[in-house]
């Protein structure tokens, strides 16, 4: 029996990678509720190793180009890739993404407005990243649950983790040396009056900008990026900048329900890249920072083979 | 150079803002081999309790020169210089005192009037402001011995908008400290602003956004020393016509 301290994407995702390999699992949550406390509940849902790879280590490519088809299994995935653009007056900052990235075709006004006829007419060039996906990260989250349930797990909701587990997945509050928490602010906008079927980024050299469209006419858009540790709501000029950004990307935003904000803390390492790191006997995964969607797999699949060469070699011993 | 009452030998003050990764960051400013990084306060904090961010900057072992970008008044300023000097025990502040939210050009008015009363209240003050020499004297006035005129609106890379106005302030500050603070693009950029006799460059963007910012930062560091150096060696001034790099005197007559 392998234990897991956390119910979030890290934790969720290793049960289901060991549950698939026949080792019986079992996990501790704090919170009442799947995904209440934990950093997915404010992520995008973008699974886009290619436009992250502009400002990410190249290791979310080969770590995250499958995290797609693994999500497919479990959860309703849009493969419909990302739509990035610019307003005219920053059109240097879309030459400055094609070459900072590959796997992207260039679009002019009218590709535009066929892949997404709602900015018809806004934007004269972008670039469409055809291999990414999205998801929409609460229905995914409960989805995982639901399936690593199905596969024998047992979750254990409003209890803290005993003091030895073998897996600690508890995001930022697991206090790791080096681990250091970057805020995140969000919202989730209903906007009926536009149509957006896949993740469009807004390139500004101030405020740059996600949509991603989470269905029922739902949009999450994000995100900031404070070096903070303060969990209190966004404030009013990071929501006016996301916002006046949203309302640039199209106006139909302007009569949109403002239907949620939040602000998360992701939990990052220095290199912000995701880490497996073992610490008196307990395997600590960590550090799922901005990619924890695109990166959780990967990384999960490995916990899963760490630990189970653990508990071989334990046995043997 | 002369900052206050401490020398430093690089003439680059690096800022700490938008690096792919702390780890980049860090390895960017070893590879720039600067001795002063900028941290801004204001929009980090978002109301917490200091950042582990901070922790990694502090580690650095390098001077830490707090700023107060993103204030748009002179009271703001100075409360946020306030909460500077605490955090990093330091009484070194840039003072950024915004004007205008889309080109973030300084509010002379309002820098004159917090460099003001910092000063009295101890501080030594290195404000950002653009290169008119009259708000400049009444900077220096308020008791500013270090001055950061801007090269460009921040952030913009386009380098030495004006190097006749930075030259002039050389000639009209002989002994103020004079560092170019915005709008640095490219290492040319920073060499031309050593060349006309700066005696330093405070850069972030064109490092932290730069495709590699290590190796970028290298680039920075060695344009700088390289003006400085022509600055000291004193370039020629161009000329109209031709010479010849070759004398033609003495030349043997092939007959």
């Amino acid at each position: 029996m392998i234990t897991i301290a956390g119910a979030g994407l890290a934790g969720l995702a290793s049960a289901y990678e060991l549950a698939k390999r026949g080792v019986p699992v079992r996990i501790f949550e704090a919170a009442d509720q799947i995904g209440s406390a934990s950093a997915a509940r404010y992520a995008g849902g973008m699974l886009a190793p290619w436009c992250e790879a502009e400002s990410a280590d190249e290791a979310v490519i080969s770590l995250g180009k499958t995290a797609a088809q693994w999500w497919a299994q479990i959860t309703k995935v849009t493969r419909r890739g990302t739509l990035v653009v610019a307003p005219p007056r920053d059109s240097n900052e879309l030459r400055r993404f094609a070459d900072r990235t590959v796997q992207h075709k260039q679009c002019d006004g009218s590709k535009i407005a066929v892949l997404e006829p709602s900015l018809a007419g806004r934007f004269s060039c972008g670039l469409h990243f055809d291999q990414e996906a999205h998801l929409n990260p609460r229905r995914a989250l409960a989805d995982l649950a639901r399936a690593v349930q199905a596969l024998g797990v047992e979750i254990t909701l409003g209890r803290p983790a005993p003091a030895r587990v073998d897996l600690n997945c508890t995001g930022i509050k697991a206090g790791l040396t080096e681990l250091r928490p970057v805020r995140g602010e969000m919202a989730i906008l209903r906007a009926p009056d536009l149509q957006l079927t896949r993740t469009i980024r807004l390139l500004h050299p101030r405020f740059p900008l996600y949509v991603v469209p989470h269905g029922d006419n739902h949009y999450m858009v994000g995100a900031t990026m404070i070096e903070s540790n303060a969990t209190r709501p966004p404030t009013l000029r990071s929501l006016s900048e996301l916002f006046a950004a949203a309302y640039t990307l199209h106006p139909g935003f302007a009569e949109a329900a403002v239907i949620e904000t939040g602000a998360g803390l992701r939990p990052a390492f220095p290199d912000n890249l995701p880490r497996l790191t073992w610490e008196g006997g307990t395997l600590y995964f960590n550090g799922l920072y901005r990619h924890g969607f695109l990166l959780a797999p990967a990384y999960a699949a490995q916990a899963a083979t760490q630990l189970i060469s653990e508990t071989a070699h334990a046995h043997l011993c | 150079m002369q900052l206050y009452d401490q020398t430093v030998d690089s003439r680059l003050l690096l800022g700490t803002a938008q690096y792919p990764s702390p780890d980049i960051l860090t390895r960017a400013i070893g590879e720039s081999g600067t001795e002063v990084i900028t941290v801004s306060l204001r929009r980090e904090t978002a109301g917490g309790s200091g950042t582990r961010f901070w922790d990694i900057l502090r580690s650095q072992n390098k001077r830490i020169l707090p700023n107060t970008a993103g204030c748009h008044t002179a009271q703001e300023a100075i409360t946020t210089a306030k909460m500077a000097r605490d955090l990093f025990e330091t009484n070194w502040i840039k003072l950024e005192v915004i004007g205008n939210a889309d080109t973030l050009q300084p509010d002379v008015f309002g820098t004159v009037e917090a460099a003001t009363a910092l000063c009295a209240d101890g501080f030594d003050v290195f404000p950002y402001t653009t290169d008119d020499l009259i708000v400049a004297e009444k900077l220096v006035d308020a008791g500013c011995r270090v001055l950061m005129p801007w090269g460009a609106p921040i952030g913009s890379g386009q380098g030495i908008r004006h190097p006749d106005a930075l030259r002039a302030m050389r000639a009209h500050f002989p002994d103020i400290t004079l560092i170019v603070d915005a709008g640095i693009g490219r290492p040319s950029d920073a060499s031309k602003a050593m060349e006309l006799g700066m005696d330093g460059v405070l850069l972030n963007t064109a490092v932290a956004k730069a495709g590699d910012p290590i190796a970028m930062a290298h680039a920075m560091s060695l344009a700088i020393q390289a003006g400085r150096i022509s600055y000291q060696a004193g370039a020629m001034e161009p000329r109209d016509m031709a010479v010849p790099s070759t004398p033609i005197l003495g030349l043997a007559e092939l007959v």
